[in-house]
Formats: structure tokens, sequence, C-alpha cells
């Protein structure tokens, strides 16, 4: 009971840090905090800060809690935005008067529900095998799913959608433009509903994770054997874990999709899922807090860095290098165990099966 | 359980000789087998690690499983709990098969196991691990668990009562909190033994139990598994190289040796056994020589 006193505590914290970070920059736009005004790029990056925050801790479930390397994070972001945009999309053009925020919500409901079905059809065939086919698996899906994308129009006329594959020349304005991806999106996406997206993200994983379900995911990453043998349907667990991790990624890519104008397949590449993993890794495997802070932290860098001119990539580069052997050395390793929530503290051991 | 079953258990599969059906009606095996393992084999490669397995439990039996190491001992828990898939022979669990079952659908039909080289969950608390166990006897589901629903704060209270009052077995509550990693040996075999019996099995399978543990400590075993066969009205199958530990509390034996049962029977008539003294003793001797 103690240990559920620590969790509450712990989770307060998270809540906490997120709910203050929101305020602080609410501040900052309206210039209430004196002497400092944020600039137009950092507010750009917002709510990909938001979305990098919630595709981070739902990657930490998969590859974390349940101790599954997934490569292909970024393809389920990738079938949430573009889903989620064609029914934005779809719902302005057939119903002209629906408020835009059932517009995003809508969006986001979609996004999760197509990601979460491709996340069955991928766990089903794939996390009943003993081994690292998952992070195989979902290295080609990340893939698959991109060159999909660029084979694929759509186009709303009123309220009816028209779907070409490999064939731009359909009736009405074209919303998914094959390789060009979405294009003419409304522009409907804002921090205040990626900061409520986080802490949706934040309240299911950390609730997942301190009950029944989350200790039977957990055991089945810890000891495989003995959580069959304790009449843990394995495979199952691994297959909630996945699927759950897979619905708040499309949630995020729906997001994502409504931020901008225009967004490419390409977008969604490879690159996008290992910068995701290098956000779990460095924030600490199996650490919500740690996710959230470098997911913000490195999403921001790049912006924060542009002072450095053709540099700024060299210098991201050594920060993340940096950042590695600081969380790595035993001095700072036990200072950030100590931050960390306490069960995780051996995190190397959490990528055993 | 019909007249042909009852045939096939005869005197030379039954484990112990039931002295009287009326002093031990429970114990009486012919009608309440726990576990009938016949002829059960597995093959690694072209080696038969196990060959021609028979034994029946009964209803609330103290069983041992002994032989000199790499007799296969372990491989039988395997093939009982199905980690490993039968090759030969078949394997009832209070009278149903198991033939194309998986390790949680043993665990379900109730068998229960602890492992020789410990697996705990060790980066879990020691209440977790017992929670673990009980994940088939108290359940809520996955939104219930999420949302926070009623639901998962009874399942959660009664998960956390049900825990306790398991740990309290050993003794163990105080240590609720504490990471099962950190526990000494000797209380991590106690504490894998209690997660086991969290499944509420019908038949206890412990591996070594003993292993490691200090002469009191094992005592203290002895009078415990004792109790919880009382308690819980369980059955036990322990594999054990301490002696006065199987020999004390045994009711029937089976030995094992490359793979084949070697010898069958009471505390008394394994220990007169030639065969077995042999399978003992020349490996003593074949020790000696290694030394020498
Ligand atoms: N998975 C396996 N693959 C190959 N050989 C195995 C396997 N499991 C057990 N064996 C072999 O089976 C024999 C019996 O092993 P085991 O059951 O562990 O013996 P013990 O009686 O000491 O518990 C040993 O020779 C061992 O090498
Ligand atoms: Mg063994």
């Amino acid at each position: 009971m103690r240990k559920n006193k620590r969790n509450f505590l712990n989770n307060a914290v998270t809540y906490g840090m997120v709910i203050v970070a929101f305020l602080l920059c609410e501040l900052a736009i309206s210039g209430l905090i004196g002497g400092f005004k944020m600039s137009r790029s950092l507010k750009g990056q917002l709510v990909p800060i938001c979305v990098y925050v919630v595709m981070a801790v739902s990657l930490n479930l998969t590859v974390g809690f349940s101790g599954e390397l997934s490569l292909g994070h970024a393809g389920f972001m990738s079938v949430g935005a573009f889903s989620g945009v064609l029914i934005s999309q779809w719902l302005g053009s057939a119903f002209p008067d629906i408020p835009s925020l059932a517009r995003v919500i809508a969006a986001l409901v979609s996004g999760g529900i197509f990601a979460g079905i491709a996340g069955i059809l991928i766990g089903i065939p794939v996390l009943r095998l003993r081994g690292d086919y998952l992070a195989i698996v979902t290295l080609a899906f990340g893939e698959i799913i991109r060159n999909l994308i660029n084979c694929m129009y759509f186009s709303l006329d009123g309220k009816s959608l028209h779907f070409g594959f490999n064939n731009p020349n359909l009736a009405g304005k074209l919303v998914i433009n094959g390789p060009m991806g979405a294009t003419g999106v409304n522009r409907l996406a804002s921090f205040e509903v990626g900061f409520v997206l986080v802490l949706f993200t934040l309240f299911v994983v950390m609730n997942l994770v301190n009950s029944r379900s989350g200790r039977a995911i957990m055991a089945a990453r810890d000891n495989r054997i003995a959580a069959e043998a304790m009449g843990i349907n394995v495979t199952k667990y691994k297959m909630i874990a996945f699927v759950t991790s897979a619905v708040l990624a499309g949630m995020a890519g729906a997001l994502y999709g409504l931020n901008f104008a225009n967004t490419a397949a390409a977008k969604f590449k490879f690159d996008t899922s290992i910068l995701v993993l290098v956000f779990v890794v460095l924030g600490g495997i199996g650490s919500i807090r740690g996710s959230i802070i470098a997911a913000a932290l490195l999403t921001i860098l790049p912006e924060v860095l542009r002072e450095f001119g053709d540099y700024r990539m060299l210098v991201y580069a050594i920060v993340l290098i940096a950042v590695m052997i600081a969380t790595n050395s035993p001095l700072l390793g036990n200072l950030f165990n100590r931050i960390r929530p306490h069960r995780m503290k051996p995190g190397k051991e959490a990528g055993k099966a | 359980m019909t007249q042909q079953q009852k045939k096939k258990f005869n005197a030379d599969t039954r484990m112990v000789p039931v002295p009287s059906q009326a002093i031990v009606p429970e114990r009486d095996i012919n009608e309440q087998p726990v576990l009938v393992a016949s002829h059960l084999g597995i093959e690694f490669g072209g080696l038969k690690a196990v060959d021609d397995f028979n034994m029946i439990i009964g209803k609330t039996e103290i069983a041992g499983l002994i032989g000199p190491n790499g007799a296969g001992k372990t491989t039988v828990f395997n093939l009982l709990t199905k980690v490993y898939q039968p090759t030969s022979g078949s394997v009832l669990v209070n009278g149903k098969d198991t033939a194309g079952m998986n390790t949680v659908q043993a665990n379900k039909l109730g068998l229960a196991r602890t492992f020789q080289n410990i697996r705990l969950f060790s980066n879990m608390t020691v209440e977790e691990n017992v929670r673990i166990g009980l994940h088939n006897q108290v359940s809520y589901g996955l939104m219930t668990g999420i949302f926070r629903l009623p639901g998962y704060w009874k399942g959660e209270k009664k998960q956390h009562e049900m825990a306790l009052d398991l740990l309290s077995l050993f003794d163990m509550q105080k240590m609720a909190d504490v990471k099962a990693g950190s526990l000494p040996y000797g209380a991590q075999r106690r504490l894998e033994i209690v997660r086991a019996l969290a499944t509420h099995p019908s038949l206890l399978l412990l591996d070594e139990p003993a292993a490691g543990m200090n002469p009191h400590e094992t005592e203290e075993l002895m009078e415990n598994i004792i109790k919880i066969r009382d308690q819980f009205q369980i059955a036990v199958l322990l594999i054990e190289h301490d002696m006065n530990l199987v020999m004390g509390i045994c009711e029937g034996i089976c030995v094992l040796n490359y793979g084949r049962v070697i010898a069958k029977g009471t505390a008394e008539e394994i220990q007169r056994n030639p065969v077995v003294i042999e399978a003992y003793l020349g490996k003593q001797s074949a020790e000696e020589e290694a030394q020498g």
C-alpha cells in the first residue's frame, strides 16, 4: 500500500510538471512574463512538442513497459495523420456549420482507431513469436505505409469522398495528393488541444501501468516463462500494450496533420521513428517523466540552436552525445535514478524479455 | 470415473500405496487423482531426456521426485506445465487431458510451479509478485483499470488483502513493499511458493525448494509444505536433493535416472532399494574417482 502512495505521488508530480509547463507557456504567449516574449518560431513548436511528447510516452509503453522494440512508431503517426485529416476535411466540407472543435475531436478519434487497427493487424501475427521480430516488422510497416500513401489520392466534392489509387484525376478538391500528402488542410490544431491530448495520454498510460493489466504487461517483460506459469496470457498483454501505444501515436499523428496546411508522407520516415526512440532512450526506458522531458527539450532544441546557423545540427549532435554520456555516467546516473520512478531503476534490464 | 479408466491406474503407476481408504478417503488416488501422467516422454535431438514416465498423484498427496543431476526431473515439470510439448504420452489434470494445451491453460487447470533457477519478477515488489499470481483469481477489465471504475478499486483492495493473507503463510507481510530481487535467497524461494499458491492450484510443483536454504530454514519449509497441503487441501510434487526433507514429508517417492523411472514407493522402500542405492552410490564413487 505504501507503494500505491508512492505511485500516486509520482503521477501527481508528472501531471503537475506538465500543467505548470503549459501555464508558463500560456503566460509567455500572452506576454505576461516580464521581459520574455516567445518568438514566433518557438510558438510554432508548441503543438509539435505536444505531439512528440505523446509519441514518446506511447512508445515507452511498448519499449519500456512491454519490452518490445518498435522501429515503426512514425508509421502509426502517419496512419493517424492522414485518416484524421481526411475526416476533419470531410466534416468541414459536408457540414460547413460544424464547430471546429468537433472536427478536431473526430480527427483524433479516427486517427486513434485507424492506427489501432494497424496495430492489431501487425501485432496478431508478430507478438505471438518470441524474439525481436517486432522490430523488423514495424520497420517494414513504417516504410510500407509511407509508400502506400504516396500512391493514394482522396478528393472531396461536397459530401462525397473520392478515392484513387495512383490516379489523381478525381472530381472535386484533392485532400490527399499522393506524394504531396495532405494539402490545403484547415489548421485546426491548437496548443490547448495538444495539452489535453498529453494529459489524456498520461492518464491512459499511467493508469494502465498501475493496474492489473499493467502488472501483467511488466511480468511478461520481466520473465515470460514465469508469467505464463502464473496463468498470464503473454501474447494478449503484449498486444494490449502495443495497440494502446499505436492508438495514442495515431492520435498524436492526427493532431500533427491538423497543425500544418500541407503534410507529406515523407514526414513520417524511419528517421522520425528513430527520433522518437531516441527521446525514449534518453529520457530513460520505462520513465514516463523522462520521455516527456526528453521529447520536449529535443523538439525545441533545433529552434533554440538557430543562432548557430550552419552549425546547428552539429551542436544538436554534440548535445545528444553529451546527454547520452551524462545519463550513462554512474554519478549522474544515480542522480537521475533518484528522480525516476522507483521501480524503473534497472532500466537496462527492461529491454530483455 | 469409468471402470475402464480405473483399471488403467494399476499398482504399477500409482505413487502411494494407500493404507486404508477409510482412514484417508480424500487421498484415494483411484477416485480423484489430481494428476495422471502416462507414458510421458520427450526427446531433445535424439536424446531421450524423459522416457515412459508414469505417475499418479492423489488429491492431497505430498510426492517426491528425486534423482541425480541431469536425470530429467526439471524436464518432467516442464512437460507437465507444457513449457515443452511431450513427444509421447499424456497428462490428465483433475481428469482433463492437457493435450494441445499451453502453459497458461495448464495453470488454469490447476498446475502451479516454482523454478529451480528462481524466476521472480525481480523489479517488482513482493506484493506485486503475489498479485501476478492472483491475476486470474481477482480480475477486472482493461478499461476498468484505465478509467479507474469502481471495479478497479474493489479489485485492487481484494488483491491487496489476499496477497497479504498469502504472504502471512511465511510471515512475509512486512516485506510486502520490498523489491523481490533484493530479498535473501531463502525468502525468494518462499515468495515463489506464495506466488504459485496465489494461482489457486490443485497441484503445487516445487523444483528444489530447499536449495540454498540453511538447515533451520529447511526445517521450517518442511512444516510449511505440510501446512500448505492441509490448509489448501492440495497435492504437492517436489523435486529435492535434501534427503531429510524428501524422506521426512513425502508419502510417495519416484526416482529418476537418465530420464527413466528406476524406482517408486514409500521412503523406506526407496531407501532399501538396491537399484536406487546403486544409482546414487555409483555416482558418488565416480565422483571420488574424479577427485582422486
Ligand atoms: N531444452 C533442452 N534442450 C536440450 N536438452 C535439454 C533441454 N532441457 C533439458 N535437456 C537435457 O535433459 C536432461 C535432463 O535435464 P533436467 O531435467 O534439467 O535434469 P534435472 O534432473 O537435473 O532437473 C539433461 O541432459 C539436459 O541437458
Ligand atoms: Mg533440475
